[in-house]
Parts: structure tokens; C-alpha cells; sequence
């Protein structure tokens, strides 16, 4: 069992950026600060990615970053450097306090979080794993092989990348918050293309890089390029679709980018309303940074512990995230979703879950009586935010389906949909999900069977 | 940073490295942020590392920190060493790369103010002005401005002998109006919403005029709320500058990078449909009137420098050539695969990336004989669409679909009534088949934008695009359901 305690910082990572951050507030704050936040990120991150079945690309990053956010009444600066030696701090110190005397007040400054009570947050055991911090770069080979292999089993060809990161991260500041903790993640995906056409896509993501399977993705990758050779033009209209977790991944995470967030509400530019249905009764999501099935985390960027927020609940909007100065707006306090300052774009959920369902996999594509099987989505972007219509591109893997069996590829299609009405018409829920990396953060989603998605053009492959 | 780069050089030759190269960053940025009137926030950030990239046994490895140090240059050198050869365990063909001269020199972006020296009270004066002019429009429901520079010294040496020094300076603004009312939420932006970049000083940004065009911008977004919905159809249409340079970004620009065209890209963003056979049979991508050149040398274009990241120089190398596609956007290890040297488009973000092939400037040569607005003129029935507002393309650049914050309809040869929603889609090839209208060069403007998205570990390049305006024929408009 995963304890969920928050234990004192560990990880030497954790600790030397905790001092750091310590030290920046003090700095700040005999520089003439009235209030100083320090965010302090050290991080070692490798990628080894291949294409055309062969390691072209292999990188390694060891990087630091001190972000600094140096106010003085209401009037806000924020610096940001990567050099921690004297002179480079000195300098960071020296340009927030002359912006600072430069600025307007910023009338509504809510201050920075307190304590709210809690002594030093430290990490999350469930979000870190030796393991993946000590990957090696002949562990990464190896997975690569791996994928490789499935490939040459069916003769495709492979194209992927293989990271693992392991990342301390500290808030310190003024009104007394000291947080602290040392994370990893990981991340397996490959496409894997036919010489016939054919195309198909695998991917997971996790804290502890060795519960990645890669010859089973490899092999699920595979099997797809094969199946999805020789795809059939069809043409666009409405059609019911069964979505795969790699493709609901995108909905959950455009929904956060769109409004989900307190201060998309706060400018009148969500679709969100406390109360409102926009979902089916059986889509739930919520967003939280300790639940070990995602990528958690112990607190946000501004050191304020990750909460537990209801974004939908049985279809029906019930809250938002908020970070710092938007909780201050609305006389609330910070879920935990605050991004580094300075932050014009407001606070996200990063750390999204969508229930699961009852409906096993075939089952969702058997009740489709004519309809589509969509692997994942590409290039997805909001046409309309308000109504979050959206459109983007199915890729590696778009199926037909008549009388709940799937009988051949389709070439992808275009599709304008807006992703409401899409959870609006969700039938069914799928009873797996997948831990996957979306573009706001680690999300956990099942698969979804949807009664009417609008395509609106196709493409030649 | 001499003794960095040639103790990092000395041990990867050491450790058996055929060729090695290193490159230091130092970046420095600042922005400004504005929302309604109110200035939101104030950074500034300065990064420096060193990224060592090696090849050995056929391979590529690479490293980097930001602990600029001997001791360090030496660590990175041999980790790289090893990752190369944890890479030539999964190896089917060794990397070979072209021939070039050793890189020698330095360039420095001309500008002639500093945009750092400029005192920060003015940025911030100049852009809160422009902001609140936009919000004093009645029926805005809020506005978001913005400003950012970014200067970046790049020092590069190889195991080859080269040695070059750049001063690279980008910066641009921004101002948006938005107004809402129930589902409609309407936005009009000046140039546009990611902001008019380029390079050079702050007479760039002083030359862009926020404030003379804040107001009309917002008067628009307001008179949107209320505008027709773009009609379903097909119909002629104009790109405007600030929709034109999106499509060339897209369906050109992208396609023609031949990493892409090789796979090496396509877990992440995908491969292209121009390959290498549509090179050797003259593959008509256009009408006789597309001419693109990718041509590191715009005077103004956030794709100009002296050398690439691995020591090319800055050149212009055709892409389509009346129309016929002619060339891609290559590298020293791609360009030999189809017989020829680079062209010099591998650019890297910053010292912990490595250079893949990125756009440079990548522009749509001017045509003589009608500016825009003659273009216009010349039009019976169409719309003319203004300011990119979404986009998106499939994962060989073939389907595309961009949405422009404003339509205008167009009736004998006038701008008339403003559309609301507008969106277009089309085949690229097909679509730019139908290009029968260039803009000359009295309509031609460099533009471009700072958040061009690539590879994994992901990368964000900064890119030119020259363009004048353009007419297409018979596009479908107003897709989906509304």
C-alpha cells in the first residue's frame, strides 16, 4: 500500500534547493523586499529517442533555475537566472528590486500564500522512484530495443523516445511557507509505421520508470501498423466513436486549458458555471496531485499543498483551480495549482483524473452498431474557447466499426467538434485507464464511447 | 570560454570522438505583461550553460550543464562519449556528415536601440498606453498586452577548427482586445496574438505603432459579437500578411525541413508529404507564382544569423520554384542522403538542446504587378481573412485548417461587411495550386513568430516569414457546425 504521508525533505536535491531557496527570500528581503518568494528547480532529465528502428538522438540536461518574485508593497518584479554563485545571485537580487521600483502597484495583490497552518511540506513518497532517478543511458538503449524488437518481429519500423527525469523542487518565502521535494517521471511512446502505410501508436508514462513495458508497448504499436494497413478513404459526417485513452487525453486536457481554471471564470471566458452540466452522468474528473495512480506531486509552484478538486462530478461542473492571487479575487484559498510567476495565463490542473467506468474494451467497441475507433488525436486547437470547439487530425491507428466489430482501417479524418457536446454524449466509460503525459501535466483517463463526433475532412494516408 | 570549449573538444577526440562540437548560451529576457489596463507582471531571466554534442562509433551523444567550469566541460564531454555509445547499440546506419569550411567570424544582429537599454518604465509606459486604449472601447470585455526581448551570445567550436561568436537580439509586442457576451467571446489583436517579433532594437517595436492601432482593433472585436457567422462554402479568398505567414509556417515551412521527411521526427509531430521522389520529378506544389526561399540572410527575420548551430553559413536556399518544389531545409548529417551540402537550418534552443533542421526565413517571394490592396480590387466575390486565431495541420502537412479572428466579405472588388468565426481548410498542395494573386513588394513585411514547436526533449525556435498577401480560389470556408 502507497503510504500518502508527507514526510520531512528528503533527497539531496530537495535539501540543496530547499537552502537556496532560504537563502534567495533572506537575500530579497535585505535588499528591501516586503515580501519575497523564492522557487528553486534542479533538475537532471535524459532523453534517448530512435526513428527508422535506430538511436539518432540521445541527450542528457543537468539544469538549475531560481525564479524570484520580489515584492515591494503591491508593486511585483520577478527575476530568474540560472547561475547560483554569489555574483549570480547578487545580480538575480539587483534586477527584481530595479523592476520593482520601476512598476505600477498592482491594485488587487492578494500577497503571497501562508502557511495555512502546515510546517514544512516535504515530498511524496509516491512520486519518486530510485529507479528512475538513476537511469542510465544504457537502461534507455535497452528500452529502445526493446520497442525495436517488437517492430522487427512484424517488420515495421520504430519511432519513439525513451525519458526519464528526476527533478528537486523548493518554494520558500516570506509569509513562511518552505516546501520541498524530490520527484521523478518517465515517459515510453513510439509510433511504430509499415512499409504498406500502416501506422500505430503506444505510450505510458510513470513516477518508476520499471513498471514501463516497453517490449508490450513495442508490440501494441506493432500489431496496430499492421492492422491499419491499406486504410479505406471515408467520408466526414457524424459518426459514434469509441476514443482510446491516448485521445481522451486530449479532451480532459483542452477542457483545463479552457476552463477549468479559476481565472478563465474570472475573465468570462469559460464555459464553466458551478452547477451546469456539460458532461454525461458518467463523467467525473478531477484533479489531484497525491493521487499515486498519475505523476503526483506534493504542492505547486508556489509552495501551497496540492488539494483535491472537483472540476466535474456525474456531468456537472462543480469547481476550479486556483492559485494565490485568484483565490485572494474570489476570497477563497489556493487549491495548489499556482505555475511559476510570472503567470499572465492563471492557475492549471495538472494532475487530472477521469473516473473510470464499468465497460470492458471490446465491450465499448461492440456497442458501436456503425461508428469509429479513434487511436489519438494530432494537432489539436480551439477554434471557438468558449464552446471548446475544437479540431485536429485522428493518427496511428482510426478503425471502422459495423455491428460492434471492427472491420478495417480508415485514412484519418478531420474532425470540428465541440469537446462538450462530446462529453455531453458519452455512453460509455471504460472500466482500464492509462497514466499518460498530456500537454498540461500527468492525466489518468479510460477510454470513452461517444455517440455523434462531427468529422469535417479527410486526408490521403 | 576558449579554454571551456577546447577542454571539452580535447576529451571527446580523447575519448574517441570522430568529431565532436560545443556550443555556450547565455540568454538573457525580459517581458512585460498587461491585462486590462493593470500591469500584471515584470521578469526578467538570464540562463548559460554549455551543450556538447560527439560522435563516436558512428553515433551521436550529448551533453550539457549549466555549470560553465573545466572540470564540468570535461564531464559533459566523456558522458556524451558514453551515451553515443549506448546509442550505437541500437545503430543501423553510422552518421556521415557533409564538408564544410571551419566556421570562423562573429555576427551581431544590427539594431540600433538596445532594447535592454531602453529604461524599463518607457516599455512599460509605451505598452500600458496601448493597452489602455484598447480598453477604453466600450464593450471590451478585458485586454492582455504583452512585450518581450530576448538577446542570447552563442559561442561555437568544433573538433574540425571552427570558432564563432553571435549576438542574436529578437523582441516584439503585442496588444489584444477581447469581448464577451453569453458563448461568444470575440478577440482582436494587433499585429497578432502571439505578438509582431523580429529582430533588431526597440525602433522594431516603436515601427509596430500599438497605440495608433489599439483602438481600431478593439472597435472590431466589439462589432464581432454582433458580426454574421463566416458562411459555409467555397469561395475565393485573400490571406492577409498575418494569416499568410501562418500558412507558409505550415504547409511549406514545415514539410520542406527533410528530418521530417526521414522520420526522425515522427513519434513527436510527424513526417511530410514532400518526399524525396516529388524532389527529383519536380513535384508542382504551387501555381507558376510560388516562389519560397528559405534564406537565413532577411534583413530582419528571426531566422537571420551568421551561422547555423553547426557552422554553416547563413545562406538562402529555394524551396519552390515557380511553383515546382525545388529544395528542403537540410543539415550536414541530411543533406548528403539526397546529394547535396547543407543549407544550413540546424538551430538549437539554447545550450541544453541540441540543433535539429529549423525553419530559417522562410518567405514567399513577392510578385509583381498588384499590391494587397490591387488584389482586392481585382476581387468580385470573396473574403479576405485577417489574423490567425487557431491552426492546425495533419502529420504528413497535407489537411490543414486555420480559423482568422475576422472575415471580411468582399463585393466588387471592396472590403465589406466583418464575419465572425471564419475558418478555411483545404490540401496544401491543392490549395496553393489555386494561389492566382501575390502581393508585390510594396505589400511584403517580415514577420514571424517566436513559438515554433519541436522535437523531444520539446524546442521553441524563433522563425521569419516574409510575405505580401495572397489570393486563393475556390477554398472551403466555414467548417463544422456552428
Amino acid at each position: 500500500m502507497v503510504s500518502t504521508s508527507r514526510p520531512e525533505v528528503t533527497g539531496e536535491r530537495a535539501q540543496v534547493a530547499l537552502a537556496l531557496a532560504d537563502d534567495v527570500v533572506a537575500r530579497a528581503l535585505a535588499a528591501g523586499a516586503t515580501e519575497a518568494e523564492a522557487l528553486v528547480t534542479a533538475e537532471d532529465a535524459a532523453l534517448t529517442r530512435f526513428a527508422n528502428s535506430e538511436i539518432h538522438q540521445n541527450v542528457v540536461e543537468t539544469n538549475i533555475g531560481v525564479n524570484l518574485r520580489f515584492c515591494v508593497g503591491r508593486r511585483i518584479a520577478v527575476a530568474a537566472t540560472g547561475r547560483t554563485d554569489d555574483d549570480g545571485l547578487l545580480a538575480l537580487v539587483e534586477r527584481a528590486a530595479t523592476i520593482a521600483a520601476s512598476v505600477e502597484e498592482l491594485e488587487d495583490w492578494g500577497g503571497l500564500p501562508g502557511t495555512d497552518g502546515r510546517g514544512t511540506l516535504g515530498g511524496y513518497p509516491a512520486g519518486y522512484a530510485e529507479a528512475t532517478a538513476s537511469a542510465s543511458p544504457e537502461f534507455r538503449a535497452e528500452g529502445a530495443r526493446a520497442v525495436i524488437a517488437a517492430a522487427d518481429a512484424v517488420g515495421v519500423l520504430a519511432y519513439g523516445s525513451f525519458s526519464t527525469a528526476r527533478e528537486g523542487i523548493a518554494v520558500a518565502n516570506s509569509a513562511g511557507i518552505r516546501a520541498a521535494q524530490e520527484r521523478t517521471s518517465s515517459q515510453l511512446l513510439t509510433v511504430h509505421m509499415s512499409p504498406d502505410g500502416g501506422t500505430g501508436y503506444a505510450e505510458a508514462a510513470a513516477t518508476d520508470v520499471t513498471t514501463i513495458d516497453a517490449a508490450a508497448l513495442g508490440h501494441e504499436a506493432a500489431a496496430k501498423a499492421r492492422a491499419t494497413e491499406q486504410a479505406v478513404s471515408l467520408p466526414p459526417g457524424d459518426y459514434p466513436v469509441v476514443l482510446e485513452e491516448y485521445a481522451v487525453v486530449d479532451i480532459t486536457d483542452m477542457l483545463g486549458y479552457l476552463g477549468f481554471s479559476a481565472l478563465a471564470v474570472q475573465e468570462g471566458r469559460s464555459f464553466v458555471e458551478p452547477g451546469k452540466r456539460i458532461g454525461s452522468e458518467l463523467v467525473t474528473v478531477v484533479d489531484d496531485g497525491m493521487d499515486p495512480a498519475g505523476l503526483p506531486m506534493a504542492f505547486d509552484y508556489e509552495g501551497v499543498a496540492k488539494q483535491r478538486v472537483t472540476l466535474v462530478e456525474g456531468g456537472v461542473c462543480r469547481d476550479v483551480v486556483y492559485d494565490a492571487q485568484t483565490a485572494a479575487r474570489d476570497g477563497r484559498r489556493s487549491t495548489g495549482h499556482g505555475l511559476p510567476a510570472p503567470n499572465p495565463y492563471g492557475p492549471f490542473p495538472i494532475n487530472m483524473l477521469m473516473a473510470a467506468g464499468d465497460t470492458p474494451r471490446d465491450e465499448l467497441i461492440a456497442g458501436l452498431d456503425r461508428g469509429l475507433l479513434v487511436t489519438r488525436f494530432h494537432y489539436t486547437n480551439p477554434v471557438h474557447p468558449k464552446l471548446a470547439i475544437v479540431t485536429g487530425m485522428t493518427r496511428d491507428g482510426t478503425f471502422l466499426v459495423e455491428g460492434g466489430k471492427i472491420v478495417g482501417p480508415v485514412r484519418n479524418l478531420r474532425f470540428t467538434q465541440s469537446y462538450l457536446d462530446a462529453l455531453a454524449r458519452v455512453t460509455a466509460v471504460g472500466r482500464e485507464r492509462k497514466t499518460l503525459r498530456g500537454f498540461l501535466g500527468g492525466s489518468v483517463v479510460p477510454a470513452l464511447r461517444i455517440d455523434a463526433w462531427t468529422f469535417t475532412g479527410a486526408t490521403e494516408h | 570560454m576558449r579554454d571551456l570549449t577546447e577542454r571539452a573538444l580535447d576529451t571527446a577526440a580523447h575519448l574517441g570522438a570522430a568529431y565532436a562540437d560545443v556550443r555556450i548560451v547565455r540568454r538573457q529576457e525580459e517581458s512585460i505583461a498587461v491585462k486590462s489596463g493593470r500591469l500584471e507582471g515584470v521578469a526578467s531571466g538570464e540562463s548559460e550553460g554549455f551543450g556538447v554534442r560527439v560522435l563516436v562509433d558512428g553515433a551521436w551523444g550529448f551533453a550539457s550543464s549549466h555549470r560553465l567550469d573545466l572540470g564540468e566541460a570535461e564531464h559533459m564531454a566523456g558522458l556524451a562519449a558514453r551515451i553515443a555509445r549506448a546509442s550505437a547499440t541500437a545503430l543501423r546506419h553510422r552518421v556521415a556528415l557533409d564538408d564544410r569550411p571551419p566556421a570562423r567570424g562573429s555576427y551581431t544582429t544590427p539594431a540600433e536601440e538596445d532594447p535592454f537599454a531602453i529604461p524599463l518604465e518607457r516599455k512599460i509606459g509605451d505598452l500600458l498606453a496601448a493597452d489602455r486604449v484598447a480598453g477604453a472601447v466600450e464593450g471590451v470585455t478585458f485586454t492582455e498586452s504583452s512585450y518581450g526581448a530576448q538577446r542570447e551570445w552563442r559561442t561555437f567550436a568544433a573538433t574540425d577548427g571552427s570558432f564563432t561568436e553571435q549576438e542574436i537580439t529578437h523582441l516584439g509586442a503585442a496588444v489584444e482586445a477581447n469581448a464577451i457576451e453569453g458563448d461568444e467571446h470575440q478577440r482582436r489583436s494587433y499585429p497578432d496574438a502571439g505578438g509582431g517579433w523580429g529582430a533588431g532594437g526597440y525602433e522594431f517595436i516603436r515601427g509596430l505603432d500599438l497605440l495608433g492601432n489599439a483602438g481600431p482593433r478593439a472597435e472590431e472585436a466589439v462589432a464581432l459579437l454582433t458580426a454574421t457567422q463566416c458562411p459555409a462554402g467555397r469561395t475565393t479568398v485573400i490571406l492577409d500578411p498575418s494569416q499568410l505567414y501562418n500558412q507558409v509556417h505550415e504547409s511549406c515551412g514545415h514539410p520542406s525541413e527533410l528530418d521530417r521527411v526521414f522520420g526522425t521526427e515522427a513519434s513527436y509531430a510527424g513526417t511530410s508529404f514532400l518526399t524525396t521522389d516529388k524532389l527529383d520529378e519536380g513535384f508542382r506544389y504551387g501555381s507558376d507564382l510560388v516562389t519560397i526561399v528559405a534564406d537565413a540572410t532577411s534583413a530582419g527575420g528571426m531566422g537571420t544569423f551568421g551561422w547555423d548551430d553547426e557552422g554553416v553559413a547563413a545562406q538562402a536556399v529555394p524551396l519552390v520554384r515557380d511553383g515546382i518544389f525545388v529544395g528542403y531545409q537540410t543539415s550536414r548529417e541530411t543533406a548528403p542522403r539526397i546529394g547535396r551540402g547543407s543549407g544550413g537550418a540546424m538551430r538549437a534552443d539554447g545550450w541544453n538542446r541540441i540543433p535539429l533542421i529549423r525553419m530559417t526565413n522562410i518567405n514567399l517571394q513577392p510578385v509583381g504587378g498588384m499590391s494587397l490592396d490591387e488584389i482586392v480590387a481585382d476581387t468580385d466575390d470573396g473574403l479576405y481573412l485577417s489574423t490567425n486565431r487557431s491552426w492546425s495541420i495533419d502529420d504528413r502537412r497535407l489537411n490543414f485548417q486555420f480559423a482568422t479572428e475576422v472575415a471580411y466579405e468582399i463585393k466588387g472588388g471592396r472590403k465589406g461587411r466583418l464575419f465572425k468565426n471564419p475558418t478555411y481548410t483545404g490540401i496544401t498542395y491543392e490549395f496553393w495550386r489555386a494561389c492566382d494573386a501575390i502581393g508585390d513588394a510594396s505589400s511584403y513585411v517580415m514577420l514571424g513568430t517566436p513559438n515554433c514547436g519541436k522535437g523531444e526533449p520539446s524546442q521553441v525556435a524563433h522563425v521569419g516569414h516574409g510575405v505580401s498577401g495572397a489570393r486563393f480560389r475556390n477554398v472551403q470556408v466555414g467548417v463544422g457546425k456552428w
